[in-house]
């Protein structure tokens, strides 16, 4: 099935940034974890890197046979992949492991496997594949609904399994929506509404009402006084207005109380230094004291003493940070936006809408996770514990970015034998 | 390109900006998080150098170390598994406990704070068995202070934890929140002879403060170094002797070596046992001590402030005698009507004077010495002859420290004629406003300790030593104590000495005399609001004088009877090593001076 035509067109551009982020990764495991009383060999299985090892090769031998698969199988089974997937979350709800709290996984044997990290993938699909089928007439609202109700059921589901951290990355579709024609006042109003909530933690109510005011006040003023322009003026400033006064509400009933803590720290990481604090703070200063080009491959202290938690895994940029100082820090960096931007420029070159849509899913999840798990490392985003794709030290995560990663790849390399539907 | 792939792809980028202007911030202009890594993985380990011993004069141990363990807690490793097992192990009430980590997490989460501090021996072992199962508790050795002997208290002082004031005060900036200082006596003098020097170690640690290694491979590393052994003066077998004789008295005796100015023996009654503040008994004993009516932690021998009384008339005659106001023979007729007097008129010479303790006789000494006719006016008079006077007896170590080297020593008091002059206003006073002094009795005030220097420089026939406790610190022996001349021809000593020779052989010092000694004395019985004090002051043998000493028990009437019996029986123990005389021993022993 592999012929010589289908590896002419495999990208090997993004092949190549995959090895390296995932050469990056296992060296940077390696390194987080080293002891200098105890040093063990970077293969040993006793070490999270040695470990990596075998999960990396996993990870090939499953791009592999996705590469085996038939191309328009994914297409066709979309929709079976998803919902064996969704029955899957349902079971690890009630049959499931608990791990630091999340009853997100499956114990079979030594391994765990999380369902969550392959649902996203599914997902992915279940949403390609429909929005691709409705790519012929125009896109409408009650498609953006169906499409809102794909990623809602198994994001409900992955919050039900306490995970929420992955469950927001189904936030990230919003992307896909935005590239396939959803309006862009949806995507701008989200994003106000963040920074909205953001800046009621910080500033007081009653300073930023006054504010919001004065801006809508500025913005009527400046703009054509059509009813329907300033009426549109009016239904924002009060939902900005009742945002800012339902925060409190929001803060004390919606979220969980490690949740509120985790939002609060953000906004004054010093109020509890030693509690809730604690993770990021750490963060910051083995990030921190590496300076400009850091303290050297295994020269670093923060993360192998163990002052960061979770030094392999969601805090696995830590270890970049320290050893490799700024320059280190800012090549993975580039290295992540030079190959999101390389996958959209794939996508863009599809024929089919189904590869198309699924290339977008996989640069918005990655995207995701790669901004949130950096910028809640340097205290720009609350811990929500997502892994560094590629990079992260774990089984499930790599394997799932794996076969996003490699499905795609497989599909952009049969995107000439793809019709456009 | 579609333009919202653009837009997307600008997003992309503008995000990947985002992450390295903050990255840019956080790594290279924020300087906080380096340091902040430091103090978190290097961690600054205090070593502590083993205290040095005391010894006495032949070197028999006398003070040493001995290991406690204190029970530490990290508040924020604690895990219980089981608190009612805990406590029980701990043998504390929910209260205290929750009480003590309370304390302890106030201070620092992350730090060790002491939960209890020195675990009795017996309950170490179980303790650290059942110790595994919580987390964050560990035993922590330390060592304190043990005594061979309870004695000797008030010499050596004991060691106590540095209080806020001192911290403040050490401008050498070596001592910390929480170090042990010698708080009192030799343990406070030789502070920084005893206490070595402290090594430091910086080490790598993990965030379960593990340690992972040496900081830079020990660059920064300093080893301790032990503290010095200390030599004292003191013999133990002499100074067991000498509280056995005190104890029941409130009192105090120092004995001298004169030859060197050596301190022999050394009590003030009464006295405590010394490991009563060692350690963590300190919290239960010292304020029991300290409210004690007759005040044990008071260093009498030091501090208190007695007249002279009639040792003074030593003094009075070798002054006279230096500025020849009275010759060795002069005899002087006295009706003892001038002052009163227990001794019978008659004619005095400075022998018999001494001897019989004639006031009347010091009176008219005092009196040729203080008026001497070189002003008109009666008041100038006075003061000229005073102050003359008053700097003869100033080198006899009166008024002023003698600088022994045991802390919180007392001058005395020997009037200048500025006191007199606040007292009676200036130049309105004269020989008849102090003639007291003549007989020792009046304003001036001495301590036992000067009254044991005395012994020594009429032993020498006019100097004496520093007088001193230790011997040794360390290999040195170097240690400065210097030779004080008083100014008096040795010549005029031997009339005097002679006459104390008779107050012991055949005066009112008989209870302090031993055959063959040569013992010179003089008591005192010093005039006092309540009961008169017994003093003694003297040396032994006269021809060779090996030991002076000066004895005061409080309340205790005539001088002949309790210091000069005291005084006898030390001196004879220390010159022959036994004493032969019971009777007078029991006499001491019972305590019992009054008719």
């Amino acid at each position: 099935m592999i012929n010589s035509r289908e590896n002419q067109n495999t990208d090997l551009i993004s092949i190549g940034l995959f090895a390296l982020l995932v050469l990056l990764g296992w060296l940077n495991i390696y390194a987080a974890e080293y002891d200098p009383e105890n040093a063990q060999s970077i293969f040993s299985l006793s070490t999270s890197a040695g470990k990596q090892l075998l999960w990396i090769g996993s990870a090939l031998v499953l791009g592999f046979f996705v590469y085996l698969l038939d191309y328009k199988f994914f297409d066709s089974y979309a929709y079976i992949i998803y919902f064996i997937f969704i029955l899957l979350s349902i079971a690890v709800i009630f049959m499931g492991k608990e791990v630091s709290g999340a009853k997100a996984w499956f114990e079979i044997g030594a391994f765990r496997l999380q369902p969550s990290e392959f649902a996203k993938y599914a997902t992915l699909m279940a949403v390609a594949k429909f929005l691709a089928d409705t790519k012929q007439k125009e896109l409408k609202n009650h498609h953006l609904i169906v499409t809102g109700i794909i990623f809602f059921v198994p994001m409900v589901l992955t919050v039900l399994q306490k995970d929420t951290g992955t469950a927001l990355v189904y936030t990230s579709l919003i992307l896909v929506l935005f590239r396939e024609g959803m309006s862009p006042l949806i995507l701008i109003g989200l994003v106000g509404l963040l920074v909205l909530f953001v800046l009621t933690l910080v500033i007081p109510k009653t300073i930023l009402l006054i504010i919001i005011v004065i801006i809508a006040l500025l913005v009527l003023g400046l703009m054509e006084k059509t009813l329907r322009s300033v009426g549109w003026g009016f239904v924002v400033m009060t939902l900005a207005i009742g945002m800012v006064i339902s925060v409190d509400f929001a803060m004390n009933e919606v979220f969980q109380p490690h949740q509120r803590k985790r939002i609060l720290s953000l906004v004054n990481p010093n109020a509890d230094p030693l509690g809730v604090g604690w993770n990021v703070t750490q963060s910051k200063i083995a990030i921190g004291s590496g300076g400009f080009s850091g303290k050297g491959f295994l020269n670093g202290t923060q993360t192998k003493f163990d002052f960061v938690p979770e030094q392999t895994t969601d805090f696995i940029f830590c270890t970049v940070g320290e050893e490799h100082g700024w320059i280190g820090a800012v090549t993975i960096v580039a290295i992540f936006c030079t190959l999101l931007v390389r996958l959209v420029n794939m996508a863009e070159r599809q024929k089919s809408h189904f590869a198309r849509i699924f290339g977008y899913g996989v640069v918005s999840v990655l995207f995701f996770h790669f901004v949130i798990n950096i910028a809640m490392t340097i205290g720009l985003f609350p811990v929500i514990g997502i892994p560094l794709p590629f990079f992260s030290y774990g089984g499930s995560s790599l394997w799932a970015f794996s076969l996003m990663f490699f499905t795609f790849l497989k599909l952009d390399a049969h995107r000439m034998q793809m019709l456009q539907r | 390109m579609n333009r919202r792939a653009i837009i997307i792809k600008f997003i992309v980028w503008f995000a990947g900006l985002g992450l390295a202007v903050r990255l840019f911030y956080v790594q290279l202009i924020d300087a906080n998080y380096q340091k902040a890594a430091q103090d978190n993985v290097v961690q600054k380990i205090i070593e502590y150098p083993y205290r040095g011993l005391i010894l006495d004069r032949n070197e028999n141990l006398l003070v040493y170390n001995t290991p406690v363990f204190d029970m530490m807690v990290v508040p924020r490793e604690v895990v219980i598994p089981d608190t009612t097992r805990l406590l029980q192990m701990l043998q504390m009430t929910l209260e205290d406990f929750t009480k003590q980590m309370d304390k302890a997490k106030a201070f620092s989460r992350q730090l060790p704070s002491v939960l209890i501090t020195q675990i009795p021996n017996e309950h170490l072992a179980a303790i650290q068995e059942d110790l595994i199962d919580f987390e964050g508790f560990y035993i922590q050795p330390r060592t304190v202070r043990e005594y061979t002997q309870p004695i000797l208290s008030h010499v050596l002082g004991y060691v106590g934890e540095i209080s806020q004031k001192q911290l403040v005060n050490d401008t050498s900036r070596y001592y910390r929140s929480g170090d042990y200082v010698g708080i009192s006596g030799i343990e406070r003098q030789y502070e920084k002879d005893l206490r070595g020097v402290r090594g430091v170690s910086y080490r790598l640690v993990d965030v379960q403060r593990v340690a992972k290694g040496k900081f830079r491979d020990g660059a920064f590393d300093t080893l301790p170094e032990p503290g010095k052994n200390v030599q004292i003066t003191v013999d133990i077998e002499l100074q067991q002797y000498a509280e056995k004789l005190m104890a029941g008295k409130v009192g105090s005796l120092v004995a001298l070596d004169p030859k060197t100015g050596e301190i022999l023996a050394f009590v003030s009654a009464p006295t405590y046992d010394p490991s009563l503040l060692s350690g963590h008994k300190i919290r239960d004993n010292y304020g029991q001590l300290e409210q004690d009516s007759l005040k044990p932690l008071f260093n009498r021998a030091l501090q208190a402030m007695y007249p002279p009384g009639s040792m003074f008339k030593t003094i009075q005659s070798l002054v006279a005698l230096q500025e020849k106001e009275v010759s060795p023979t002069e005899q002087i007729y006295c009706r003892g009507d001038l002052i009163g007097d227990l001794a019978p008129a008659g004619h005095y010479d400075i022998k018999r004077a001494v001897t019989l303790s004639s006031n009347n006789f010091f009176f008219i000494l005092f009196k040729r010495m203080i008026q001497q006719n070189k002003d008109p006016s009666a008041f100038l008079d006075s003061r000229i002859g005073y102050e003359k006077w008053r700097t003869y007896v100033d080198r006899f170590g009166l008024g002023h420290k003698l600088n022994v080297d045991i802390p919180n020593e007392t001058a005395g008091h020997l009037p200048t004629v500025d006191y007199y002059d606040r007292m009676y206003g200036k130049s309105r006073w004269k020989f008849s406003n102090i003639y007291s002094l003549s007989i020792g009795q009046g304003e001036i005030l001495v301590t036992p300790l000067q009254m044991a220097n005395l012994g020594a420089l009429l032993a020498n026939r006019g100097y004496f030593y520093t007088p001193h406790i230790v011997k040794k610190v360390g290999e040195s022996t170097a240690l400065g104590f210097e030779r004080y001349d008083v100014g008096i021809d040795s010549a005029h000593f031997q009339i005097v000495l002679d006459g104390m020779e008779q107050v012991v052989s055949n005066g009112s010092g008989r209870r302090a005399f031993v055959k063959d000694l040569q013992i010179c004395g003089k008591t005192s019985t010093v005039e006092n609001p309540g009961y008169d004090h017994s003093g003694f002051m003297g040396f032994a043998p006269k021809d060779d004088p090996k030991i002076a000493i000066a004895v005061y028990v409080e309340n205790a009437g005539w001088g002949g009877r309790a210091a000069a019996a005291t005084a006898g029986l030390l001196i004879e123990k220390y010159l022959t090593g036994e004493v032969t005389r019971k009777h007078m021993e029991d006499y001491v022993l019972k305590g019992v001076f009054h008719d």
